[in-house]
C-alpha cells in the first residue's frame, strides 16, 4: 500500500521508548548514552544485580554438591562413573529445554532457574575437583600418613590445597558459563539481564539497550573471570615458584 | 599430656633415651599369597644405634620398616619402642614420635620449607616461638641457613636440598627413632657421598635410634653400626656390626651378597691412625705423605699404583699450626699384608679394632707390629658402643 | 505430571494443535533443527579443527587457544544472536554465523590441547624414524588426539543446537525453539513437548558422536582406558594456564 512506507518512512522507529526518548534513541541509532543514563536505576541495574545473585546462588549451590559428590568419589570410587554420567546428561540437554521441562513439576520461578544453572556447574566442577584431588602425588600423601596426619588432616592441609588450581580453573569455567546461561533465565522467570534483552529485541530490535545488556553480561563474565584468576595466584603462591633442579 | 605422647622437650636430643626398638617374631601376611613377606623377624636395635636393614629387591626390608610405624598392618609378632608395644599405642601418636623419611622425599610443594619443616611440631601443637626456634636450629643442622631459604617453596631447591630438608622435618619434633626408606637413593653419586658423610655427622650429635633401608651393601656397610642381612621372606640372614659381616659373614648368602670383594671393603673399616705403623723403612726417602684418616683400603690402592714406594702416614696439622703435622710411620706393602693377616687373627678372637684415632709407633726398631696384647693395653683401641 | 502426558500427546501428534492446522510439525520442525545445526557443526569443524590442531603440532599459541576458549564461554548465545538480528536481520546465515562463532572455541581448544597434549617421547620417537613433519601428525599425533578433538566436537554440536532453539526466542523461525518461544499458540503442552523433543534430540546427537568416537579411536588408545576423553566439556581440566 503506498501509506505504509510513507508512515515507516517518517514515523520514529522508537516511538516512546522509556523516559525522555532522545532523537539518538528514537532513531535507533548504535548506542545513545542518554538512553542509558536515564534507564541505569530502572532498568538495567536491577537486571545486573538480579544476574550476579542468580549466577552466585547457582555456583555456590553447584560447587557445594561437587565438593561433596567429588570427596565422595575420592574416597569411594564407584561414585565416579555414576555421577558423570548423570552430570553429563544434564549438561547435554539445550538450557531452553531444560528450563522449561523443570517448569512443569517446580514451576514457573526462581527455583526451576536455579535447579538449571545448578544443573550445568555440575559436571566441570566435579570432574574438575576430583582430577585436582586425585593428582596429589603419593608420595606427599604417603609423608603426611607416615608423620601422623589424620585424614582429615591430610584432606584439609595437603589434599585440598593442592587441588585448588585445579578447582579454581573449574570454577572459572563454570562461572563464565553459569553467567551466559542465565540470560535465558527471563523464558520462565522474569530476572536477569536476559530481561532487558528480550524487551530490546521486541522493538525493532532496540539497539543501544541490547548493547548495553549484551556488553553488561559479558563484562561480568570477563571480570569475574579475571577475579578468579587473581584469586588463584593470590592462594596459591608456590605454583609460581619454578625453578631448575 | 604424658612424656610418651609428646615427642620431646626442647633442644637436640632432649629425648633423654634415644629409644630401643625390638622386633619379635614379627610377621606379615598378604592375603592370597602362599608365601608370607615376612615369616618371623626378630631382631633388637640399641637405643641411639644405627641399624641398616639390606638386601636385594622383595627381602621385605621396606615392609619390615613400614611395620615399626603401622603404615602396614602387623600379621603376627610384637613391635616394642622403648618397651612399649607399637599396637598400643594411637597411631597417629605413634607417627608422630618417629621421624619417618621416604625415598621420594614428599615434601609438601604448597608449603615453604621452613613450614614442611615446622609440620609434626605444629601436629604437636607446639607453641609458635618453639616452632620457630627448632626450624632455625635445624635449618642450621643441615646446612641450609643462608638467608630466605626457609621460604623458599620445594620446587625452587636442588634435589639435594630437598633431600636435607626431608631429614631436618623427620628430626623436628626429636623423635627418639628414625625411619629412613633409601632416602638418599635418587641422588647422583657424587650428592650422595656428600649427604651421606653429613648424615654421618649429624648422628654423631643427635644420636638417635635409625633404621636404614637400601639396597646397597656399600652404603650398609659405611653408615651402619649394625647390619641386618636379609633375603626373601623377611628371613635375616645375618645381624651384626660391618666387620663382622664382612670378616665372618654367616652363610654363602651373606658372602655373596656382600661381594667377593668383601676383604678389600673390609679394609675400609679401618683407618691408618688405628694401626702400628713402621718406624722406618728402606725406601723413606721416597715416601708418599698421606693423611691418617685415610683407610687401609685407600692405602692400599695407593700402594698398588705406586709401586715400590712406602707411605709416610701424617697425621692432621694441630689447629693453628701451618704445614703438615707430623709423620706417624711408615707403610709398605709387605707391612699391610702383615696388618692384614693380623686382623684376620684378631676376628678370630671376637677382638676387632674398629677405626679410632690414636697412633701406635711400633716399638721394635725394625718396626715390627705390635702385639695383640699391645692393641687390648691401649683403651682407645676399644670398638665403639 | 499431567503436563507431562499433556506433552506426550503433543509429540505423538506430530505437534498438531487443535485449531490451527498450518503449524509446522514437530517432526520437520526437528529435522530444520538438525539440519541447520549440522551446517554450523561442520563448518565450525572445517576452520576450527585445522587451526587447532596446526597450534597444537607446531606447540604454539597456547596463549590463543586458551583465550579464544575463555571468550568463547563468556558470550551468550542470546546476545550474539540479538546482536545478529539488530544489525543483520536474523536470516539462516546469519544464523550460521551466529553459530560458528559460538561453536569454534571449543573446537579449537580442544583440538589444540589434544594435540599439543600428545605425549612428547612419542613424537621424537616418531621424527627420529625419519618420520616428516605430516606424517607424524597424521600417523602419530592425530591418532591419538581422537578423544581430545572429540571432546570438542560434541561440547559444540550440543550447544549449537541449544543456540539454533534460542535462535527462536530472537526471531528466527525454523527449529523446535519456535513452538518454545510460542506458548500461544502451541500451549504449555506444545512447548513441553517441544521441550522434551529437544532434549532427546541433543541426546542422541551426543550419543551418536560419541559412537563415533568410539568408530575412530584407534584400538590402542581406547585400551589405554584414557580418563580425557570422558564428558562433554572436554578441555583440559588440570590447571588452565591462566590467561
Amino acid at each position: 500500500m503506498s501509506v505504509a512506507p510513507q508512515i515507516a518512512a517518517s514515523a520514529p522507529v522508537i516511538p516512546e521508548f522509556g523516559k525522555g526518548s532522545s532523537s539518538c534513541v528514537v532513531h535507533n541509532h548504535l548506542f545513545c548514552w542518554d538512553w542509558v543514563e536515564g534507564n541505569w536505576s530502572p532498568v538495567l541495574w536491577p537486571a545486573l544485580r538480579q544476574h550476579v545473585l542468580l549466577s552466585l546462588i547457582a555456583v555456590g549451590i553447584g560447587f557445594v554438591i561437587a565438593v561433596a559428590l567429588a570427596l565422595a568419589a575420592h574416597r569411594y570410587g564407584w561414585i565416579e562413573k555414576p555421577t558423570i554420567l548423570l552430570t553429563t546428561f544434564l549438561y547435554t540437554i539445550p538450557s531452553l529445554a531444560l528450563f522449561e521441562l523443570l517448569v512443569a513439576p517446580v514451576g514457573a520461578n526462581i527455583f526451576a532457574a536455579e535447579i538449571a544453572l545448578v544443573s550445568y556447574t555440575l559436571l566441570i566442577l566435579f570432574r574438575n575437583i576430583l582430577t585436582g584431588l586425585r593428582d596429589v602425588p603419593r608420595e606427599v600423601l604417603d609423608a603426611a600418613e607416615g608423620m601422623g596426619m589424620t585424614r582429615t588432616q591430610q584432606l584439609l592441609r595437603i589434599e585440598l590445597p593442592l587441588a585448588l588450581p585445579a578447582i579454581i580453573a573449574g570454577l572459572r569455567i563454570a562461572v563464565v558459563t553459569t553467567i551466559a546461561l542465565a540470560t535465558i533465565v527471563y523464558t520462565i522467570y522474569d530476572s536477569g539481564l536476559g530481561v532487558p534483552i528480550h524487551t530490546a529485541l521486541g522493538e525493532g530490535p532496540f539497539k543501544t539497550e541490547l548493547i548495553a545488556a549484551g556488553v553488561l553480561v559479558i563484562s561480568l563474565a570477563i571480570l569475574c573471570d579475571a577475579l578468579l584468576v587473581g584469586l588463584q595466584r593470590a592462594l596459591t603462591p608456590w605454583a609460581r615458584a619454578r625453578q631448575g633442579g | 599430656m604424658s612424656r610418651r605422647d609428646n615427642a620431646q622437650e626442647e633442644g637436640l636430643s632432649a629425648y633423654p633415651q634415644a629409644a630401643e626398638l625390638q622386633l619379635r617374631q614379627v610377621c606379615k601376611r598378604y592375603p592370597g599369597e602362599g608365601e608370607p613377606a615376612i615369616g618371623e623377624l626378630s631382631f633388637t636395635v640399641p637405643a641411639g644405634a644405627f641399624c641398616v636393614l639390606v638386601g636385594p629387591s622383595g627381602c621385605g626390608k621396606t615392609t619390615t620398616m613400614r611395620l615399626i610405624n603401622r603404615m602396614i598392618p602387623l600379621s603376627g609378632g610384637e613391635i616394642l619402642l622403648g618397651g612399649q608395644s607399637v599396637m598400643e599405642r594411637d597411631v597417629r601418636k605413634l607417627r608422630r614420635e618417629i621421624g619417618y623419611v621416604i625415598q621420594q622425599i614428599g615434601l609438601f610443594p604448597h608449603l615453604t620449607v621452613a613450614e614442611n619443616i615446622a609440620t609434626v611440631p605444629k601436629l604437636l601443637g607446639w607453641a609458635k616461638d618453639r616452632t620457630d626456634a627448632r626450624v632455625e636450629e635445624l635449618l642450621a643442622l643441615i646446612g641450609l641457613d643462608t638467608e630466605g631459604l626457609g621460604g623458599r617453596y620445594p620446587a625452587q631447591l636442588s634435589g639435594g636440598q630437598r633431600q636435607r630438608v626431608g631429614v631436618a622435618r623427620a628430626l623436628a619434633a626429636d623423635p627418639p627413632l628414625m625411619l629412613m626408606d633409601e632416602p638418599f637413593g635418587a641422588i647422583d653419586p657424587i650428592n650422595r657421598a656428600y649427604l651421606q658423610d653429613e648424615f654421618l655427622a649429624l648422628q654423631e650429635k643427635v644420636k638417635k635410634t635409625i633404621v636404614f633401608v637400601t639396597h646397597d651393601i656399600d652404603e650398609a656397610i659405611k653408615m651402619g653400626d649394625r647390619i641386618a642381612i636379609m633375603r626373601k621372606g623377611g628371613v635375616l640372614e645375618q645381624y651384626g656390626p660391618p666387620e663382622e659381616i664382612l670378616g665372618r659373614p654367616a652363610s654363602d648368602f651373606v658372602a655373596q651378597f656382600v661381594g667377593a670383594d668383601r676383604g678389600i671393603k673390609r679394609l675400609s673399616l679401618t683407618t691408618l691412625a688405628a694401626v702400628t705403623l713402621l718406624d722406618d723403612t728402606r725406601r723413606s726417602a721416597e715416601a708418599r705423605r698421606v693423611p691418617s684418616s685415610y683407610s687401609l683400603k685407600d692405602a692400599l690402592s695407593i700402594l698398588l699404583t705406586d709401586a715400590g714406594k712406602p707411605l709416610a702416614v701424617v697425621d692432621a696439622p694441630k689447629s693453628g699450626e701451618a704445614g703438615e703435622g707430623r709423620v706417624l710411620g711408615y707403610l709398605t706393602l709387605s707391612h699391610l699384608e702383615r696388618l692384614i693377616a693380623e686382623e684376620s687373627e684378631r676376628d678370630g678372637d671376637g677382638v676387632v679394632a674398629a677405626g679410632m684415632p690414636g697412633a701406635h709407633p711400633g716399638t721394635a726398631p725394625d718396626g715390627a707390629h705390635a702385639t695383640p696384647s699391645d692393641a687390648a693395653a691401649d683403651p682407645t683401641a676399644e670398638a665403639s658402643a | 505430571m499431567h503436563e507431562f502426558v499433556e506433552a506426550f500427546k503433543f509429540i505423538a501428534h506430530n505437534g498438531a494443535v487443535a485449531g490451527n492446522p498450518n503449524l509446522p510439525s514437530l517432526a520437520h520442525l526437528a529435522l530444520q533443527t538438525l539440519k541447520v545445526g549440522a551446517i554450523g557443526v561442520l563448518i565450525s569443524i572445517a576452520i576450527a579443527v585445522p587451526i587447532g590442531v596446526a597450534l597444537g603440532h607446531l606447540h604454539r599459541g597456547s596463549f590463543v587457544a586458551i583465550n579464544v576458549g575463555n571468550i568463547g564461554r563468556a558470550l551468550p548465545s542470546l546476545v550474539i544472536l540479538a546482536v545478529g538480528d539488530a544489525f543483520l536481520g536474523l536470516g539462516l546465515t546469519v544464523v550460521e554465523l551466529a553459530l560458528v562463532i559460538l561453536a569454534i572455541p571449543p573446537i579449537i581448544t580442544n583440538a589444540y590441547y589434544a594435540v599439543d597434549g600428545v605425549d612428547p617421547d612419542l613424537t621424537d620417537a616418531a621424527r627420529g624414524m625419519g618420520m616428516s613433519e605430516s606424517e607424524v601428525l597424521f600417523r602419530v599425533e592425530l591418532p591419538l588426539s581422537v578423544p581430545g578433538l572429540f571432546a570438542g566436537i560434541r561440547t559444540a554440536a550440543v550447544f549449537v543446537i541449544s543456540t539454533t532453539t534460542i535462535a527462536s526466542l530472537a526471531g528466527f523461525s525454523g527449529s523446535l525453539g519456535d513452538i518454545i518461544a510460542n506458548e500461544t499458540s502451541y500451549h504449555f503442552s506444545g512447548v513441553l513437548g517441544a521441550a522434551i523433543c529437544v532434549a532427546l534430540l541433543a541426546l542422541a546427537v551426543e550419543a551418536a558422536l560419541t559412537l563415533l568416537q568410539h568408530a575412530l579411536t584407534p584400538r590402542g588408545v581406547r585400551l589405554r582406558g584414557d580418563r580425557r576423553d570422558s564428558g562433554s566439556i572436554g578441555e583440559a581440566t588440570s590447571v588452565a594456564a591462566s590467561a
